[in-house]
Parts: structure tokens; C-alpha cells; sequence
């Protein structure tokens, strides 16, 4: 039979029982539509926590110091005191390829400005750290290596800070009071959103490390080490070296410190969301399945229903390939069309979602070609068994059917 | 002159039950170009087992077919399929169209299988309406099925069985389902085909149907009985125009009641 004529004879045959096709096409529909709308939700979570890593800085390798034990209880990483702004300043100086170092002292405090107050992260930074975590400042300028050495007391403030403290001003130029201390404020950071693990990294006060050890924690240790490596493939090497280097100035003691590469903290984290839009897109993939096997239960009634047509068919000369892609057309054009209304209803859905619960929804177009291809494949798959049982009918048998 | 069929001791074993059931038990039988034979039987003589061995239907158990001097026994599936599309042509007792489907379309039908798929969809047409003309159905082309009365949907069934130019037209109890007017105007149509040089081969149950036809074929247990030509050969127009005449005076009796 002729291409043409194939479909037009499929196109009338599923005209002939509308609400049946249309109900059988629903399966893949459904399907179709949740497969998109559940893996575009999936990597919209990938996304944003992709852009997240991002915003952590480029090249970024990070030191924390390593667990305390003390009479048999054990604490987490960072709870040892064990890390000093001189390991900091062995590792500029001593390691290679090591574009910028910042020793970090974080705290929270209440803060208080122009009247109003408000608690408040205060970190203690290396005057580099803007530029390691690559964060740019809306107006003024970072403080300097003088204010770090001279223990200034300056601060760089966050955009929820502003909000809270300055409602209505420029705080450039103002001062506010940590611990009774005023610092005067000479930057403004940009708005950088939230972090990986969900906290408001706008809400941020940053001094001096210097400063915030010596006058406002009287810290000696410090809570973590930021460092910018020059290139990505310099990140292996690098950590390597400081480990090495930090090992040997602890002098043959056990290693109190951990170090980490940006990579690692970003494949933890995306593994989380790559796991979802699996087991999401796994969910949706079984709907796909059981849409497949609705087409092919209706597939089977309507051979047994048209046995007497397929008996006509091939008394006049039709062979058993023809009845064969008759039947497979239907079905493929079945869950085509299926999955080419799924695909519509999924995007919308996926807005939909994006619309109403803010969250991130990004519909990857290899998701629908994959999502429309397996449509038809599944139209193959489940139409071949039905299409097969009708061109193998005995004629004769097939025209005695009632 | 070849004939267009020629069995040579046929027979035909179905063992799919219990017990091997003989339905055709050593037939041998010639039918020349042109001939308009009636199969005739009671049920149960193998006459619809014949039926479907000339159509290429089934496969003899024993002897030999030859249809325009093709073996059949050495045709594969397709094969058999292509030949019926090129050398017969069916007309079934239940009419057997395609329903929602037009007249025009089924009498298309066998054009779109066989050799025939690769003529342009104009030409298939032109094709299925000259045959729909033959049988005084092309004003109705555009009709469904069962917009047709039973007399039509067969004439239909027969313009379908005459598109592809058969060499035999096979009719398994073709006015098994009508009324007997219909009848006698669907072996009208019969006969005007026959009188164009088609060859007709025609399963039935009833006398007075197979006195429409030139050659009588009586089967009984799967052997030919009686093979002779028909005497007293009805014309359906002269039977028509009696029915006429006894309608008309049916209707003279009724009328001063009325």
C-alpha cells in the first residue's frame, strides 16, 4: 500500500472510535507530559545549584580544620582549633600556582547602626576574598592588605545588612557597632542570593580577619582557608601541595585538616539533584510504560474487532506486511500524537510549576526529543505485538469471524 | 483454448479436530474462459471448501490447481496473496465492504495491495468508477455502506471483485442475504458481466438462483455429482419483468379494498 493511503486508513480508523483513541493517547500523554515536567524541574534544581557552585568563586580550594577529640568524644570537621593565619600565609607563600589566599574567622553578632539593630554574620577575610569568590561590590572598595596589617576597623557590608540597617541611606561612609566597636563602612557588596545549603549569604558583615580576631571574637585559630588556584587543572596539584606543606608544619602529628576542592563540594551537592531528576524522570518513565500498554491492550481489541476487515483485506490480496504496518502506523500515530500533545502539556505544566512555586524549571530539548522519540518507540514496541497477531490471521478464518 | 481452472482430483483434509474431517474427496474440474457456473450443494458437501480452494484461500491436501495455468502448490503466502489480487475477484454472501468507508473507496481497496500500489491515486479512482458505473451504482459513490440498501452494497462487493480485471469472478452465496428481487438484479448484473466475456463461478443454495447461471455443479460428500449445462435458463430481465407484472397485479387486487 502506498505511504499516503497507509495513513489516511490509520487517521480514519482511530477518527472511528474518537473518545477510545483519545483516552489511549491520554496514557502517553500523561506520560510524555510528566516525563518533561519532572526531568525539567529535575534540572532546574541542577541549575541553580550548578549556579550556586558558581557563585562560590572559580578555582576554589578551601581548607577546614580537622575534628577535636577530648575523653572519647569526637567532634565534626572544624571544630579543632588547629588552623592559624600562619598556615595561611605559608600556603601564598610556599605553594605553586596560588593565585590568592584569605583566612576566614566567621561569627555572628548583633550589629548595630543608626539606631537599629540586627544579628548578623561577621566574618573575618583576607582583603583577596572578594575577588576569590569572585563577588563585586555595588559602591566603595574592599579593604586593603594596610587595613589587614594594621587591624582597621573597617567592614564591607551585604545587601541584607543595607536593607536591615540603612533602609533609606547610603551606608558608604556611615559607621555601625560591632561588640561596642564601631567600623566604618567603605564597601557594599552585590547581591549574591542564597548559598548551596540554603542560608542568606547577603547577610553578611565582613572585616579584616585581623581585627576580627584581635577585637571582636579574640580568636586565635581560624575557621577556615580560602584559596584561589590559578586554572582548573591546577586544582589537583595544588591541593595536593597543601596538604603536603600543612602536614610537614605540623611536624610529624596527625593531620588536623581537611582540605577540599570547589569539585568535590559541587558534585556533592549536584548529586543530590542529578539523583531527583533519576528517580523523578524513573517515576514518570514507568507512566510512559503503562500509557504503552493501554495502546496495546486497545490495539489488541481493535484487531479482534477488525479481524473481519483484516480477513477482506488480505482475501483481496493484502500481505501479512501490509496488514502489519497498517496496524503499526495506527499505533505509532497514536502515541505520537500522544506524545506530541504530552510534550505541550509538559512544558505548560513545567511553567506552570516555575509560576507557582518559584522554583527553577528548565525544559531541556533533549528531554522532549528523547521524551517524543520513546513515545514512538513505545508505539512500536507495544503496536508490533497486535499488528503481528492480525498479519498472521488466516484469511479464511479472519472473513468467517462474526 | 487452456481453461482458466483446471483441478485434477482435489482433495482437502481438515485435522484440526478430533476426527480428520474428508471435505472435498477427489473433485476434477475445468472451467474455460467465459462459463458462469453454479456450485451448488447442501451443506456440508464441501461446496464452501471448493470454494475457498479456487479462491486460493486454502491449499489442497492432495492434487493439483492450476489457475491460468499457475501451480498453486508452489506459491508462498504473498504469492498467493498477489494472485488473487491479479486473477480473482470476491463477492461474499455478507458483502463484506469496509464500513465507514465510501463505496468508491472499497471498490479502490484491491488496488491498493498487489501490483497495482503503484498507480497514481487519479488513475485508481477513474478506475473504481468506471467499475461502480457498470454496476449502476456510480451516482452513489460517496455513500457509506450502510447508507446502501443490500442490493447495492453487493453490487458494490461485485464492482470491488471486477476493478483489478479478474480472470475468475468468485461469488460465495452472493444472494445468500437479499430479498428476491434483489436477487434476481444482482444475476442480472452477474449475467451482463458474463455476456462481457467474465468468467463467474457462484456458490448457492437455491434452485431458481443457480437456473441464472450456464453450468450446474451439484456436490455432495465432497464429489461432483451432476456437472451439466443449465436447462431452462432463466434471463433476469424476463424475471424481472414477471415480478413486475405480479407486483402490478397484487397491487390490482389490493386496490379496491383500498
Amino acid at each position: 500500500m502506498r505511504f499516503t493511503s497507509v495513513i489516511r486508513v490509520a487517521l480514519r480508523a482511530l477518527r472511528r472510535n474518537t473518545m477510545r483513541s483519545m483516552l489511549t493517547a491520554l496514557g502517553i500523554i500523561i506520560g510524555v507530559g510528566a516525563v518533561i515536567t519532572m526531568v525539567s524541574i529535575g534540572n532546574g534544581a541542577k541549575a541553580q545549584v550548578e549556579a550556586q557552585v558558581a557563585s562560590l568563586g572559580q578555582n576554589i580550594i578551601s581548607v577546614f580544620p580537622g575534628s577535636f577529640s577530648s575523653g572519647g568524644m569526637r567532634g565534626g570537621y572544624g571544630s579543632a582549633p588547629t588552623l592559624t593565619p600562619e598556615d595561611a600565609d605559608a600556603i601564598m607563600a610556599e605553594v605553586e600556582d596560588v593565585d590568592a589566599v584569605s583566612p576566614e574567622v566567621r561569627d555572628r553578632n548583633q550589629v548595630l547602626a543608626n539606631g537599629l539593630n540586627w544579628n548578623t554574620n561577621v566574618n573575618g577575610e583576607g582583603p583577596d576574598y572578594a575577588m576569590i569568590r569572585n563577588w563585586r561590590l555595588v559602591s566603595g572598595a574592599m579593604f586593603t592588605d594596610q587595613d589587614v596589617k594594621s587591624l582597621s576597623k573597617v567592614c564591607v557590608i551585604g545587601k541584607t545588612v543595607v536593607d536591615q540597617l540603612f533602609p533609606n541611606e547610603d551606608p558608604i561612609g556611615q559607621s555601625l557597632r560591632i561588640r561596642n566597636l564601631p567600623f566604618r563602612i567603605i564597601g557594599v557588596l552585590d547581591v549574591k542570593g542564597f548559598s548551596l545549603f540554603g542560608s542568606d549569604q547577603d547577610d553578611v558583615v565582613i572585616i579584616p580577619y585581623t581585627s576580627h580576631m584581635r577585637r571582636v571574637s579574640r580568636r586565635t585559630s581560624i575557621s577556615m582557608i580560602q584559596i584561589q588556584a590559578s586554572g582548573p587543572e591546577k586544582l589537583d596539584k595544588v591541593k595536593q601541595d597543601i596538604e603536603d606543606l600543612l602536614t610537614q608544619r605540623r611536624k610529624g602529628r596527625e593531620p588536623d585538616f581537611t582540605v577540599r576542592t570547589q569539585e568535590e563540594i559541587a558534585a556533592a551537592a549536584t548529586q543530590t539533584s542529578k539523583t531527583m531528576t533519576l528517580l523523578l524522570g524513573a517515576i514518570a518513565g514507568v507512566s510512559l510504560v503503562v500509557g504503552g500498554i493501554g495502546i496495546m491492550n486497545i490495539m489488541l481489541v481493535s484487531v479482534t474487532e477488525r479481524t473481519r476487515e483484516i480477513g477482506i483485506r488480505l482475501a483481496i490480496g493484502a500481505h501479512g506486511r501490509d496488514v502489519l504496518t497498517q496496524f503499526l502506523i495506527e499505533a505509532i500515530l497514536l502515541s505520537s500524537f500522544g506524545g506530541i500533545i504530552g510534550v505541550t502539556l509538559g512544558i505548560g505544566a513545567s511553567e506552570l510549576v516555575s509560576y507557582y512555586n518559584g522554583w527553577p524549571v528548565l525544559v531541556s530539548t533533549s528531554s522532549v526529543v528523547i521524551a517524543v522519540a520513546f513515545s514512538a518507540a513505545v508505539g512500536v514496541f507495544f503496536g508490533f505485538y497486535p499488528a503481528r497477531k492480525a498479519a498472521q490471521l488466516d484469511p479464511i478464518d479472519a472473513l468467517r469471524y462474526e | 483454448m487452456a481453461p482458466v481452472v483446471h483441478i485434477a482430483d482435489i482433495h482437502k483434509i481438515y485435522e484440526s479436530g478430533e476426527v480428520p474431517v474428508h471435505a472435498v474427496r477427489g473433485v476434477s474440474l475445468d472451467i474455460h474462459k467465459g462459463e458462469f457456473v453454479a456450485l451448488m450443494g447442501a451443506s456440508g458437501s464441501g461446496k464452501s471448501t471448493l470454494m475457498n480452494l479456487l479462491g486460493c484461500l486454502d491449499r489442497p491436501t492432495r492434487g493439483t490447481y492450476l489457475l491460468d495455468g499457475i501451480d498453486i502448490d508452489k506459491l508462498d503466502r504473498n504469492e498467493l496473496a498477489d494472485l488473487r489480487n491479479q486473477k480473482l475477484g470476491f463477492v461474499f454472501q455478507g458483502f463484506n465492504l469496509l464500513a465507514r468507508t465510501t463505496a468508491l473507496e472499497n471498490v479502490e481497496l484491491p488496488m491498493l495491495y498487489g501490483r497495482h500500489r503503484r498507480h497514481s491515486s487519479a488513475e485508481v479512482r477513474d478506475r473504481a468508477m468506471h467499475c461502480l458505473d457498470i454496476v449502476g451504482l456510480s451516482d452513489r459513490s460517496d455513500h457509506f455502506p450502510n447508507q446502501l440498501s443490500g442490493g447495492q452494497q453487493q453490487r458494490v462487493a461485485i464492482a470491488r471483485g471486477l476493478v483489478n480485471q479478474p480472470h475468475v469472478l468468485l461469488a460465495d452465496e452472493p444472494t445468500g442475504n437479499l430479498d428476491s428481487r434483489t436477487s434476481i438484479e444482482v444475476m442480472g448484473v452477474f449475467q451482463k458481466l458474463n455476456e462481457q466475456g467474465i468468467t463467474i463461478v457462484m456458490v448457492t443454495h437455491e434452485l431458481d438462483i443457480a437456473r441464472f447461471c450456464k453450468r450446474n455443479l451439484i456436490l455432495r460428500d465432497g464429489v461432483v455429482v451432476r456437472d451439466e449445462p443449465t436447462h431452462d435458463r432463466s434471463i433476469a430481465e424476463e424475471a424481472l419483468g414477471l415480478l413486475h407484472q405480479a407486483e402490478a397485479a397484487a397491487k390490482l387486487t389490493h386496490a379496491p379494498a383500498a
